[in-house]
């Protein structure tokens, strides 16, 4: 499954022009406001049409100079950023508004797979101005999947909601992702969400690509502003090797190394990612002792670069062959003489599991 | 019956008939131009509105006055029936249920524009990306959610015909059983001092409209409660 799509679509003084090649899996969409990330989704959808544009997904031809699919004729679900239920229909109607329309030959979800997956049973007889912000949006998304998409389209579905509704809702997507081994692309201002729904990442600014690749490669680019963002940091992956008991204690392998956080529910095996931010990281030069941090990790520098705060410098890790970030001060750099090449250890304060 | 005559009782269901018309058929021209005026960006939008809203505004007599010119026999709209071989509009029925179609125009298109423009356009593109046709998008989305401004659309219009005087009253003249509304059986009851038979359809006509007006903002009430915000 590939998406690729090349967009020139010009609005009065903005100017989208992206040319992009998608994997499978969650793509996270980051920018500033007013970057062209929703254009981009519109266009997509076909709600708005491009003055030059080619999209072609899973092979189908969905837009080229010939081609122009109206957006109901496109297999995308489009969950947007306030959840758009019909105020006039029932819970169940708006659910069945597009299942309705899916030939049931090309239905891959059932009603009551996608009623349970979002957790909205208790719902089904009610009204939109009935329910609250999070349960609206459940709907919107259950209504989107019943349509047996190709691709999901997100649209910051969270900025609506409060910080309780939101991460009540984002296991369901990570549910909704390990259903339907679709597509998404989700647009998103929080690098949590991204650090915990993506796995590959596509930035942009003022219309145009900045960067697109893997999640770590991209959130830890220090010529890129989000490792200059105050919550920058790495994702590592990692999996379960230990449930210690006697200290409630959960011990992850990361490479070679292992890391200890707080008691959590996982299995042994299980492989998880975990978010390390930047300002959670500091270095030594020999392997401490008498230190109340646990978590150390063997690395590399392999860059210094300038932070905004010319008190801070970025340092830029080879972690167990993956990129962390450092963010230390001008001050410390100059101690330690760090310079590229040599050999560290970084102290892990504290660690976000993101799954 | 009630002391209505004959004469009262024609002119009573004449009034009817062209109210009755009178909304049906505006339903069916107005729903597109409504929709036209709510949604269209062009600059001929102000124009039309304003086009449209001219009957609110011109005294009947005007509007009267031209319609009779355009349906003689030297006007467009006569030429026009004469080369298809029908009747003469004026003083016949389709003369005047014409002439209440344009006076009573824009008490159909400002509820059904207003209803319309109210709707978020977002949930056209959700009916979109949820496969709907924007015909089906028409039907299951944009209808129900007007349904106030259709019923004042209807309602209006059909009462603002009822009360109409001036412009029957120019292209119709006021022939028995043909272009003689109960308004205009009024006119002529009062002329020849026959006030009992005035007050009988006065009072009628007042308990009619009340009526109507009453059941449909009991309506409206009721399903105002339904919000049509998100």
């Amino acid at each position: 499954m590939t998406l690729d799509a090349r967009f020139l679509l010009e609005q009065g003084s903005f100017t989208l022009d992206v040319d992009l090649t998608l994997p499978a899996g969650c793509t996270g969409i980051v920018g500033a406001s007013g970057s062209g990330k929703t254009s981009l989704l519109r266009c997509i959808a076909g709600l708005v049409r491009a003055q030059v544009g080619k999209l072609h997904v899973n092979g189908e031809v969905w837009q080229d100079e010939r081609t122009f699919l109206p957006t109901q004729r496109r297999r995308l679900g489009y969950v947007f950023q306030e959840p758009s239920l019909f105020p006039h229909l029932s819970v169940r109607e708006n659910l069945n508004f597009g299942l309705s329309r899916v030939p049931v030959g090309e239905r891959k979800l059932s009603y009551a797979d996608a009623v349970s997956l979002l957790g909205i049973e208790p719902l089904l007889t009610r009204r939109p101005d009935q329910l609250s912000g999070g349960e609206r949006q459940r709907v919107a998304i259950a209504r989107a999947l019943l349509t047996s998409p190709q691709l999901l389209l997100m649209d910051e579905p969270l900025a609506s909601l409060d910080l309780a509704s939101r991460a009540q809702i984002l296991p369901y997507f990570e549910a909704v992702q390990r259903a339907l081994s679709i597509p998404v692309l989700y647009v998103t201002h929080a690098p949590f969400e991204l650090a915990r729904l993506a796995s590959h990442v596509v930035l942009l600014q003022a219309g145009r690509l900045l960067a697109s690749g893997a999640l770590n490669d991209v959130i830890t680019r220090p010529d890129l502003p989000l490792s200059h963002l105050e919550d920058a940091g790495a994702v590592l992956s990692a999996q379960v090797v230990e449930q210690n008991d006697a200290y409630h204690l959960t011990l992850l392998r990361v490479g070679s190394s292992t890391l200890s956080i707080a008691r959590r529910q996982l299995r042994i095996g299980e492989s998880t990612k975990l978010h390390v931010r930047a300002r959670d990281v500091s270095l030594t030069l020999e392997r401490p002792s008498g230190t109340s941090i646990s978590n150390v990790l063997p690395a590399q520098v392999l860059g210094i670069f300038a932070e905004r705060d010319p008190a801070h410098r970025l340092v830029q890790l080879q972690v167990e062959g993956s990129v962390l970030l450092a963010r230390i001060t001008h001050f410390s750099l100059d101690q330690l003489r760090l310079t590229p090449g040599l050999h560290v250890f970084a102290q892990v304060k504290s660690v976000a599991l993101v799954e | 019956m009630l002391g209505f005559t004959e004469r009262d009782l024609t002119a009573l269901w004449l009034s009817l008939r062209l109210a009755l018309s009178t909304s049906c058929v505006l339903l069916v021209l107005a729903t597109p131009l409504s929709l036209w005026l709510a949604r269209s960006r062009s600059r001929w939008v102000v124009v039309v509105e304003s086009l449209v809203a001219l009957p609110l505004v011109l005294p009947p007599s005007v509007l009267g006055f031209y319609l009779l010119v355009a349906m003689g026999p030297q006007g467009a709209l006569g030429k026009l029936v004469a080369s298809l071989g029908g009747a003469p509009l004026a003083f016949s029925f389709t003369g005047i249920l014409l002439g209440s179609l344009v006076y009573s125009l824009p008490f159909a298109v400002q509820p059904l524009q207003g209803a319309f423009q109210a709707q978020p356009a977002r949930l056209l593109e959700v009916a979109a990306t949820l496969r709907a046709s924007p015909l089906s998008t028409f039907w299951r989305v944009t209808v129900p959610l007007a349904r106030r401004g259709f019923l004042s659309a209807v309602v209006l219009s059909f009462a603002h015909t009822l009360g109409e005087f001036g412009v029957v009253l120019m292209i119709g003249g006021s022939i028995p059983g043909r272009t003689e509304t109960a308004s205009i059986a009024i006119f002529r009851q009062v002329e020849t001092l026959d006030y009992a038979g005035a007050q009988r359809l006065s009072l009628t006509l007042v308990g009619l409209c009340f009526t109507l007006l009453l059941v449909t903002y009991r309506l409206q009430r009721a399903t105002a409660r339904v919000s049509v915000l998100p």
